[in-house]
């Protein structure tokens, strides 16, 4: 056959489709007038190689560990290693998150990721009036190194990765991390792990800033030089897309805002005049994965395929490393419902399944009863089991990218890749993202689609299974983990006895000497580092850094 | 009410919270607390800040409190946020830059929604800023979006009117026409880090020399989310109010301020009165089908209220000034 | 014309996640009423002095941390020392089952917990205020 008469004879049967279509549809209506995904994008009755035409195999979807990475960053994928089983946990006291650390390794868990509360991601110790009835309530409470030592107790520093979820005081808690280390006897240059140290995000979607902007960005960016020479197997950051998404925004929206923030720190290092190919290999990036199991799939390989773009023509950059998007996953957090828990297990399997056939490379799995309270070990280790079955059992880690070639998977990750980029042209007009965050755009965008989708959910438009259609009648359910109340005076009372017992006058000279680094604008990792060695508290050194740079207000 | 009354000019928070309430939803008893309020005003000095959103008003209202607070001045604040349209609620959200004085007993801050005033959200704002001015604070700080009449009629009102501009939303030939330049005693041009501030200066400036007014406004840079020339701003606000005092004007402007209420009211009065009448209706109809003029129906309306109207039947000239 | 029913919406404590929040925000002013938003991180004392200058009928608080047992309370016991204790009291956020009854004991009215709807709010409001 001919070419056009391969065209011809599509369209015949096209045709003889759609007549059968319009028949079948006459008699049994379908469900709905339109579908579409989270993000607007149609969802077409059926995918044909008409969705793709625009699509070229070797330059838009190529090959795994080639640029643009659409199908993934490493040649093998899975069929080498699977991706990194990271469970993410930290509550209570460091005595206890360390139990349940050891308990994770135990039962596979490949790398640690630490919870921290809310007094010490905002940058205070346990005993500040604002930490009353929050310390050691979302993650565990870190004060001091005595603490950071308590928790790593027993765990090799040089065996393990380890994430951390912490931002604005990133600088503080990466400091206590290679003072441990050090003290295992384990050199800085061995440690390899993450910090979020994403401070954008949290101007506009998860709200644990202290600083403002632009001194934000210079710590940051005095992290990454840090690191370049002291750490280079850590992650200087890990650009997240992950809260931007629970806090209501679309599979586009997610993308396009993620990426945005990571345009913004690549500009900020590049203009203190780091090379973006020695410092852009250690980016990382962190996504959320949601229901919509085709759209989560593609937005993955969009996202991929759109930093590499975006990295190589406008930063110029010429290794690959610095163009391939490296990314852990977590499943959705605010997906998880209340009501019949169970259910929780079917959403975080389908959301993982989306997350391992999107080629992330990490993957932290939520536990059945989080809309509930903090996870159980029993609920957690169900979670990782989640994992697991995937990996050993249902095959599709052994061939790279299996998806790739669909019609709508090509097709979906083609208009999730240009709508993301329609909204980063439209951020690079309103003069980057710190303005747009100003300017409150961003914050505007994420909460017009959280309205709509909560609207759809009450108009039973979006079905929620157990909350607004197929509910029951439920006894509360038991066996819930809960942090105990003594628990907070405790760590009050053991900051005071570190608080004592330390040698106060070389204390304070230290925050003294940050406060005149600060001052200068020197590199704060390096006083930083001198003050926590001496046990000065987290909220001790980000007091200083307080009175120096002032605090963000709320836009 | 005699609680209430007694509470709030005694500084009780709660009582001139309530009182607002009943000035701004027209709850009874309203009368009677104006009455017994009304020898306490005339004290405090009134500033209006206007201008588009997203200029930065409340960051800005946020440090001038601060400063004025500093200065040991008591402040009271009046945040103005448009209702909506379909359901005519509101989210009232200026405060939230302000929150680092809601524990400070020298301010009172209270939001606004301006909802759809029968007689005009000024009059309403008006009664509010008499209730802040009788419980004693110094400074009372009215903060509008100018984009309606209502709220140049609140500017109107005030002492000194602050404008804020921005670079980036228009240059000064557009702000001109948007009729800003003779409302404004100081200019503040925010965000003044940005790029293009130094040209909306420099465009404001030119504009500003070809006035002819008495009092020439002063134009501050100022970068509120920085506290950046608010110390500047302030002393320019205290120059323009150096100005009024010198020149008698705030008496001046108590006067025409109350002679304006007095009118406000009055034209309720005569709205309501018309309303009241049967035919009312049916005199619209005969001016819709274009059967008498809208003028000619007002003539029978006073003819019915008895009221002698001269000013009407000379033409529109003099009808237009008021 | 019924009265305008105004209401605080405010998130004790460090808790930044205010997406439910900022949702019921935008419901409650569809429904036609005034709302007070005073952002994330406020103490009780913050969100109780404004409640009380803004003359609101109700608070609203929301809070996903876990620190609700200590908050919540706080805000009921400073708006009665403040001689506000007609202001009415919600709640939502991540509560367990077993705080539920605590709470209401302490004076907060309702607890509206994940996967209840807008609606459910804004009529308990409507109700509680028109009593």
């Amino acid at each position: 056959m001919t070419c056009s008469e391969r065209k011809q004879a599509f369209q015949q049967r096209q045709q003889q489709w759609q007549e059968l279509v319009d028949k079948a549809c006459a008699r049994f209506p379908e469900r709905r007038e339109n579908f579409a995904t989270t993000s607007g994008i149609e969802m077409k009755r059926l995918f044909t190689p008409e969705d793709v035409e625009q699509v070229d195999y070797t330059e838009d979807i190529g090959f795994p560990g080639i640029y643009p990475f659409t199908r993934g960053v490493q040649p093998t994928m899975y069929r080498a290693r699977f991706w990194t089983m990271r469970q993410y946990a930290g509550f209570g006291s460091a005595e206890e998150t360390n139990k349940r650390y050891k308990y994770l390794l135990e039962n596979g868990q490949t790398g640690l990721s630490v919870a921290f509360d809310l007094p010490t991601q905002i940058g205070y110790d346990s005993d500040f009036e604002l930490s009353e009835g929050e310390v050691g309530k979302v993650g565990v409470a870190i004060d001091t190194l005595a603490d950071m030592e308590m928790l790593f107790d027993g765990i090799s520093l040089d065996k393990v990765s380890t994430s951390m979820t912490i931002n604005s005081p990133a600088a503080v808690l990466l400091a206590m991390y290679v003072a441990v280390a050090e003290k295992q006897g384990v050199a800085p240059a061995q440690l390899r792990g993450t910090i979020q140290n994403d401070v954008l995000k949290e101007y506009f979607a998860r709200g644990t800033y202290i600083f403002p902007p632009s001194p934000s960005m210079k710590i940051i960016t005095d992290i990454f030089a840090f690191c370049k020479d002291t750490l280079p197997n850590w992650n200087t950051i890990s650009i997240s897309g992950y809260h931007i998404r629970e806090a209501g925004s679309t599979a586009v929206q997610e993308v396009a805002f993620t990426l945005a923030d990571g345009l913004a720190y690549v500009d900020a290092a590049i203009k203190t005049g780091l090379d973006v190919d020695v410092f852009a290999k250690r980016l990382s990036f962190f996504f959320n994965v949601h229901n919509p199991f085709l759209e989560e799939v593609a937005k993955f390989r969009a996202a991929r395929r759109l930093w590499a773009w975006l990295m190589k023509e406008r930063f110029g950059a010429k290794k690959p490393a610095s163009m391939m998007m490296r990314f852990h996953t977590q499943t959705a957090g605010c997906s998880l419902t209340a009501q019949q828990p169970d259910n929780n297990v079917i959403r975080v399997t389908i959301q993982a399944l989306a997350a391992v056939l999107g080629g992330t490379n990490s993957l932290h799995t939520n536990s059945r009863d989080e809309a509930l309270c903090l996870p159980t070990e029993d609920s957690v280790r169900i979670a990782l089991r989640t994992q697991q079955v995937i990996a050993h059992e249902s095959g599709v880690a052994d061939s790279v990218d299996p998806l790739a070639g669909s019609y709508l998977i090509e097709s979906l990750t083609s208009k999730i890749e240009a709508q993301a980029l329609a909204y980063i042209k439209k951020i690079d007009d309103l003069g980057g993202v710190v303005k747009a965050i100003e300017a409150g755009y961003i914050q505007n965008e994420i909460g017009d689609s959280a309205y709509a989708y909560q609207k759809a959910v009450e108009a039973k438009e979006q079905i929620i299974v157990g909350v607004n259609k197929f509910t029951i009648e439920e006894a509360p359910p038991e066996n819930l983990l809960t942090v105990k109340a003594e628990m907070e005076q405790k760590q009050r009372q053991k900051l005071a006895q570190v608080k004592e017992s330390r040698d106060n006058e070389a204390v304070n000279k230290a925050l003294q000497q940050l406060k005149v680094v600060a001052e200068d604008g020197g590199n704060l990792m390096i006083p930083i580092l001198a003050a926590v060695k001496l046990y000065a508290s987290l909220g001790e050194v980000c007091g200083v850094l307080r009175q120096v740079f002032g605090e963000y207000q709320e836009q | 009410m005699t609680a209430i009354i007694e509470g709030m000019l005694n500084g009780n928070v709660r009582s001139l919270a309530k009182a607002i309430t009943i000035v701004e939803n027209d709850r009874p008893g309203k009368k009677e607390l104006l009455k017994a309020i009304f020898p306490r005003t005339g004290n405090a000095y009134l500033i209006g800040i206007t201008g588009p959103p997203g200029a930065g008003k409340s960051t800005l209202t946020d440090k001038l409190i601060a400063l004025l607070r500093q200065q040991g001045k008591t402040v009271g604040i009046i945040a103005v946020d448009p209702s909506s349209p379909f359901s005519g609620g509101a989210i009232l959200g200026d405060r939230i830059r302000m929150q680092q004085h809601a524990l400070d007993d020298g301010v009172f801050i209270r939001s606004m929604a301006t909802r759809s005033h029968l007689g005009g959200l000024a009059k309403t704002t008006v009664d509010v800023i008499h209730l802040l001015d009788a419980a004693g604070k110094d400074v009372i700080i009215v903060e509008t979006v100018g984009v309606g009449q209502d709220e140049v009629d609140i500017v109107k009102i005030a002492h000194t009117t602050v404008v804020v501009m921005v670079p980036g939303l228009g240059d000064a030939v557009q702000i001109a026409k948007a009729g800003v330049l003779e409302i404004a005693d100081v200019f503040a041009v925010n965000k003044a880090d940005r790029e293009g501030a130094a040209k909306l200066v420099n465009e404001l400036r030119a504009m500003l020399d070809m006035s002819t007014g008495d009092w020439k406004p002063d134009i501050f840079s100022t970068v509120a989310r920085d506290d950046v020339g608010i110390a500047d701003l302030l002393a320019g606000i205290y120059q323009h109010r150096e100005y009024v005092h010198g020149k008698g004007l705030d008496q001046v402007k108590f006067k025409s301020n109350v002679r304006q209420e007095l009118c406000t009211y009055l034209m309720d009065g005569i709205i309501e009165l018309a309303n009241s009448y049967p035919d009312f209706e049916q005199l619209v109809d005969n001016i819709y089908q274009k059967e008498i003029t809208p003028l000619e129906g007002a003539e029978k309306l006073f003819k019915k209220m008895g009221v002698k109207n001269n000013w009407l039947t000379t033409g529109g000239d003099d009808a237009e000034k008021n | 014309m019924a009265k305008r029913i105004k209401v605080l919406v405010g998130k004790p404590g460090l808790d930044g996640h205010d997406r439910g929040a900022r949702v019921v925000a935008r419901a409650l002013r569809d429904a036609g009423m005034e709302v007070i938003y005073t952002g994330i991180r406020q103490t009780p004392e913050q969100i109780v002095a404004t409640a009380i200058q803004e003359d609101v009928d109700a608070v609203g608080l929301s809070c996903l941390s876990g620190a609700h047992n200590n908050l919540f309370p706080k805000v009921v016991n400073l708006l009665r020392e403040k001689g506000a204790e007609d202001i009415l009291v919600f709640g939502g956020g991540i509560i367990p089952d077993g705080d539920i009854a605590g709470l209401k004991e302490a004076g907060i009215k309702e607890i509206f917990r994940p996967g209840s709807s807008t609606d459910e709010t804004i009529k308990f409001i409507t109700d509680q205020v028109n009593q």
